[in-house]
């Protein structure tokens, strides 16, 4: 087989994490919408979960819960302890900012970014 | 209980925190934010004091499990350095919180956002404490966390504090990811996270191209944490908008964490003989700071919201912070550790002093303060105090960091960049000068509010100001603990300083 | 006493009296009386520091590793806090008889900051490295922005801002780079015979580091840099005096003087050429500070444009680096702060007694005012150069300093600048004498004799000076 598409095959999952990645940081950064902005920060952070998932994985390992066979091979667990942490900051993450939105359309009554900063530039040459 | 040190100077605040949630009143949860906070202090200068002299780095394993396995809090010259300064900013932000909180901030929320304040300084202490790369993730996400709260609680009164807590959230997270990102490449390349240990295990995989990409990615991300030049968008209206106390503790405390976190990663764990770093870094560093040096003084020059010109010198100062990181030697690191410990000290004065005025007019700017030193003379003389250290005048503190940021310049006879350096601070000389003439040199507006100040309003700020005239000074212990911190990165050569 | 212990008298004093001004402030005669006496202290004391031996040291703190605040009289500048010693308390004299003879109000205050710059001109004058001295010569700008916006109205203000704006801004952007720079290169900041930087920067930069100096103090008023002084004018006249003849202008040039001396060292200087520019510049200045002079009618405007120039020959004597030149330079401050506070004394003793500040309205008024206008003759004359007065040593020095490093043209600019002191400051004496004056003036009408005092020492002083030369000429080596 062709070396790059083998390689390509081999690490296919880190592909896929770069694809992901990059789809989610161009919602964040591209979309005036906030609750977009929100999701494509949410695609974002999965992708970065899923890179080190993937790299946990060891070929033919199983869970890693104590068999006390020692041929067994295990996962490495550590990395999704990590993400589990990570998990629950990114859930966080996502509820403070799904609190701000709520907030800024009480207050502004729209959640785009142009119209809230169109609102604040009327409100400068007002004052 | 001394062994236990380390760790309390993190446990504490992080459990106060919901412990203030729960109390009612806006007394009680002050209160436990102010002897939480005045016992961290205590620690961290306790750990300093024990640190300084022991001389060696002192390590506390988290359940006894000894590194790497286990999770290890780190004091050694750097961070013995950084935490009195994150400490006692919040001791004295949280001492002017009283009347700045209650001036500002719907009475039902008070014990919330005690609860945030304290939890936004734990993390703040964690990730200076900690000596596990993840760990460092975890702190920062408690401590951002809580500041996007903070700051949004500046809604009350000032509306635009809501857009500028989603998006300093949008950015700050993304940094924060970046981070992860560049960690989890590390971890791919050396299985570990523990700092000292990637410190070791990295020199046999450096010629990689991971290992340089992972290197990137960290440095991108704490860029946009620390507010570099042009990642630094969202911290101006985040300072602007937020109450006017946690204005004055984020200014003080925040980005320099980042910067201390960047010094650890970047020098601590990749090493200045990292391949690719001295150009990628350290020129990029460089080069950034001195822009934002630049981009930060003009900014502030033609802003009339006091709150708003102050954010954009930080961002100049922080640019100063990244020269002494760009400099690549121990005398730079020294200098940004200094400027790191003074900036704190002159900015803190300044958002205190300046909150106090936020709070009784509703806005600072130019117009509320213009002839204001007849009414509030106190106050305002310890802005222009504030502002003097930041222009670098002689016996205060922020002469002392710029003697060195030139010295580290000049060392590597980078004589332009060092001229040019010093213009830019001496350029600050314009906006603080824009302050006297408004408060001193002109008439009070006919029926502007009367402004009043009591012992209890500057006393805060003038707490900052005495600490960055003793630092101006006295500023030997301090210049040793800044080199000794650097040789914690960059090994002494013989005969240097 | 010990020298140590006249350092801290030299710097107590003002302080101490200061203090007093403050405690007194609701007894006029007390409070004006102590700053005499404790002036005529402070004169002793810098006389017996003066002729004692130099050596002594006083650091008061550390401020970074190898960074001092430290105290090291030396003959330069135990001379000029011998001058500013000796004119404090004839000035505090003069003061007292100038504020309550043209009513000034906010005494207090005015008597206050007085004190205070003189505190900082002491400083200044002992001051044993340069961060010393910057600290010195800034709070010596603050000190007097107070003073020279006394009157506090429009013209004051908009006066004061330039002063502060001027000496502040290139203070801070130069000067204090300057200091940075030096310290960084050569690792100290002491004032050391010789130079510190000999071997240890690039003769390429000596021109642009010492362009930081002499840019970087706006007090020596040099060419550009001159427009604060003319501003300054709008303070009373005491201040005009002292601060702005001897105290601050003094301290830029004797800065100056320092930072050639002890910083470059003479030697070095000539060796890397690197202050030839410099001798273009100042005797542009003295020159076009003379001519601008002629055009000012305001009398105090035009004694302003005079001490413009009068600086520039300080700073050539800095710039043409000899040891001869050099000393002309330092002596010249003596001799010219003797001259021109004179000149200022009488000025302000024209405007209380006659309330005219216009040249030309001053025809004939020296007939009713021998005395005062006795004491401009002989400054003027001083001034000018012309012998037996104090003035005629040090021009002589610096035209000796001038042939020997072959800047012929040198010697012609002093010259000339010469000729144009005798039209500006001759025209004064001559309208005064020999002009009739427009309105008839009856007899006699001096000013009160707390400012004839003062006025008559001072000219008296341009004159022994002449005789006692031998006492002030300091030797630089070589």
């Amino acid at each position: 087989m062709n070396p790059f598409i083998e390689q390509l095959l081999g690490q296919w999952n880190y592909y896929l994490v770069i694809v992901l990645m990059m789809i989610g940081f161009y919602g964040v950064i591209a979309r005036g919408n906030m609750v977009k902005k929100i999701v494509g920060l949410n695609i974002f952070q999965t992708s970065v979960f899923m890179l080190y998932i993937s790299m946990g994985k060891v070929a033919q390992g199983t869970a890693p819960i104590l068999t006390g066979d020692p041929t067994t091979v295990y996962s490495n667990p550590l990395p999704h302890v990590l993400i589990l942490t990570a998990i629950v900051v990114g859930v966080s993450t996502t509820a403070v900012g799904y609190a701000l939105i709520i907030r800024i359309h009480e207050s502004f009554g729209t959640i785009e970014d142009d119209d809230i900063i169109a609102q604040l530039d009327d409100e400068e040459d007002v004052s | 209980m001394m062994q236990h040190l380390p760790v309390l100077q993190v446990l504490l605040p992080l459990l106060a925190a919901p412990f203030a949630a729960l109390l009612r009143g806006r007394d009680l949860a002050w209160g436990v934010a102010f002897i939480t906070t005045g016992a961290a202090f205590l620690i961290s200068i306790a750990l300093f004091l024990e640190q300084r002299a022991l001389g060696t780095t002192l390590v506390y394993e988290m359940g006894n499990w000894a590194a790497p396995i286990g999770i290890v809090y780190v004091i050694d010259a750097a961070s013995a350095l950084v935490l009195p300064v994150i400490s006692g900013i919040g001791f004295v932000a949280t001492l002017a919180a009283r009347q700045l909180v209650a001036a500002e901030i719907d009475a039902r929320d008070h014990a919330l956002f005690y609860a945030a304040w304290l939890l936004t300084i734990a993390g703040m202490l964690g990730q200076v404490t900690t000596g596990d790369a993840f760990n460092i993730f975890v702190f920062l996400e408690i401590s951002s966390l809580s500041a996007y709260a903070l700051v949004a609680m500046g809604s009350g009164r000032d509306r635009r504090a809501l857009p500028a807590a989603f998006n300093y959230l949008i950015l700050g997270t993304v940094g924060a990811t970046f981070y992860v990102i560049g960690l989890g490449l590390l971890y791919m390349l050396t299985g570990t996270l523990n700092l000292v240990d990637l410190a070791e295990r990295l020199p046999q995989v450096e010629e990689t191209r991971a290992a340089f990409t992972a290197m990137a990615f960290i440095a991108l991300g704490l860029f946009l944490k620390m507010a570099l030049f042009p990642l630094h968008f969202w911290l101006v209206p985040a300072y602007a908008h937020a109450p006017s106390a946690v204005t004055a503790l984020m200014a003080s405390t925040a980005t320099k964490v980042s910067v201390y976190v960047l010094i650890r990663l970047i020098f601590g764990v990749f090493g200045v003989e990292f391949p690719g770093l001295a150009d990628a870094v350290g020129l990029l560093v460089l080069t950034l700071g001195i822009a934002g040096a630049f981009v930060g003084t003009l900014a502030a020059i033609v802003e009339t919201d006091l709150k708003k010109l102050f954010a954009q010198s930080s961002i100049a100062q922080l640019g100063y912070m990244a020269i002494g990181i760009g400099a690549m030697s121990a005398t730079g690191l020294a200098a940004a550790f200094l400027h790191l410990f003074n900036h704190a000290l002159m900015k803190g004065a300044l958002f205190l002093a300046i909150g106090m005025i936020a709070a009784q007019a509703g806005r600072a700017t130019m117009g509320t303060i213009q002839g204001a030193g007849k009414q509030i003379p106190i106050t305002m003389t310890a802005i222009l105090f504030g502002g003097l250290a930041l222009i670098g005048v002689p016996l205060t503190a922020g002469f002392i960091s710029k003697l060195y940021l030139i010295r580290a310049l000049l060392e590597q006879d980078f004589w332009l960049l060092a001229g040019l350096t010093f213009l830019s601070s001496a350029l600050a000389l314009a906006y603080v000068w824009k302050i006297i003439e408004a408060a001193w040199l002109q008439p009070r507006p006919k029926g502007a509010p009367k402004l009043h100040e009591t012992a209890s309003q500057y006393i805060p700020a003038w707490i900052m100001v005495i600490a960055t005239l003793g630092f101006g000074i006295y500023a030997t212990p301090l210049v040793q603990a800044a080199f000794a911190a650097a040789h914690v990165f960059i090994p002494s050569v013989a005969g240097a300083n | 006493m010990s020298a140590e212990n006249l350092i801290y008298t030299l710097l107590g004093l003002p302080l101490l009296a200061s203090a007093l001004v403050l405690v007194f402030r609701n007894h006029p005669n007390l409070r004006d009386g102590q700053a005499v006496l404790l002036g005529i202290l402070s004169a002793g004391a810098a006389f017996q520091l003066y002729l004692l031996p130099t050596g002594a040291s006083l650091t008061l703190v550390e401020l970074a590793p190898g960074l001092t605040l430290t105290f090291t009289p030396e003959p330069l500048g135990k001379l000029f806090a011998l001058v500013a010693g000796t004119l404090w308390p004839l000035a505090t004299l003069y003061t007292i008889g100038y504020m309550r003879g043209a009513k000034e109000a906010n005494h207090t205050r005015f008597m206050f900051f007085y004190a205070v710059a003189i505190h900082a001109t002491m400083g200044i004058a002992l001051s044993g490295n340069l961060l010393t001295l910057f600290v010195f010569y800034e709070m010596l700008t603050f000190s007097t922005y107070p003073l020279v916006t006394h009157k506090g109205d429009e013209a004051a203000l908009k006066a004061g801002r330039v002063y502060l704006g001027i000496l502040v801004a290139s203070s801070i952007v130069f000067l204090l780079f300057g200091v940075i720079g030096v310290w960084a290169i050569a690792g100290t900041l002491d004032f050391t015979s010789g130079g510190i930087l000999v071997g240890k920067i690039d003769p390429f930069y000596v021109p642009a580091l010492l362009a930081l100096f002499a840019f970087g103090i706006g007090k020596a008023a040099l060419m550009p840099l001159h427009r604060w002084l003319p501003a300054a004018m709008v303070a009373p006249t005491p201040v005009s005096a002292l601060l702005h003849a001897v105290a601050v202008v003094k301290a830029g040039v004797f800065t100056v003087l320092k930072v050639g001396v002890y910083i470059f060292g003479i030697d070095f200087l000539k060796e890397t050429g690197g202050s030839e520019w410099l001798v273009w510049v100042a005797s542009f200045s003295i020159l076009a500070a003379s001519i601008v002079a002629m055009t000012k009618t305001n009398l105090k405007a035009r004694l302003a444009y005079s001490t413009v120039s009068q600086l520039g020959y300080i700073v050539m004597g800095t710039a043409l680096a000899t040891p001869l030149a050099a000393s002309g330079a330092a002596l010249h401050i003596a001799a010219h702060g003797a001259g021109k506070i004179t000149l200022f004394f009488c000025a302000g003793a024209i405007y209380v007694a006659h309330k005219r500040t216009d040249i030309r309205d001053m025809n004939g008024l020296g007939r009713t005012m021998p005395i005062t206008y006795t004491a401009f003759a002989l400054a003027a004359l001083s001034i000018m150069g012309v012998p037996p007065l104090a003035g005629a040593w040090s021009k002589f020095m610096l035209m000796g300093g001038a042939l020997d490093n072959g800047y012929l043209v040198v010697l012609g600019v002093l010259m000339v600048s010469s000729l144009l002191n005798l039209v500006y400051l001759g025209e004064i004496v001559v309208r005064g004498f020999f002009a009739t004056p427009k309105r008839k003036l009856k007899g006699v009408q001096e000013a009160p004799i707390a400012m004839l005092i003062p006025l008559s020492i001072t000219a008296f002083l341009s004159l022994a000076l002449f005789f006692a030369v031998d006492l002030f000429i300091i030797d630089f080596g070589g």
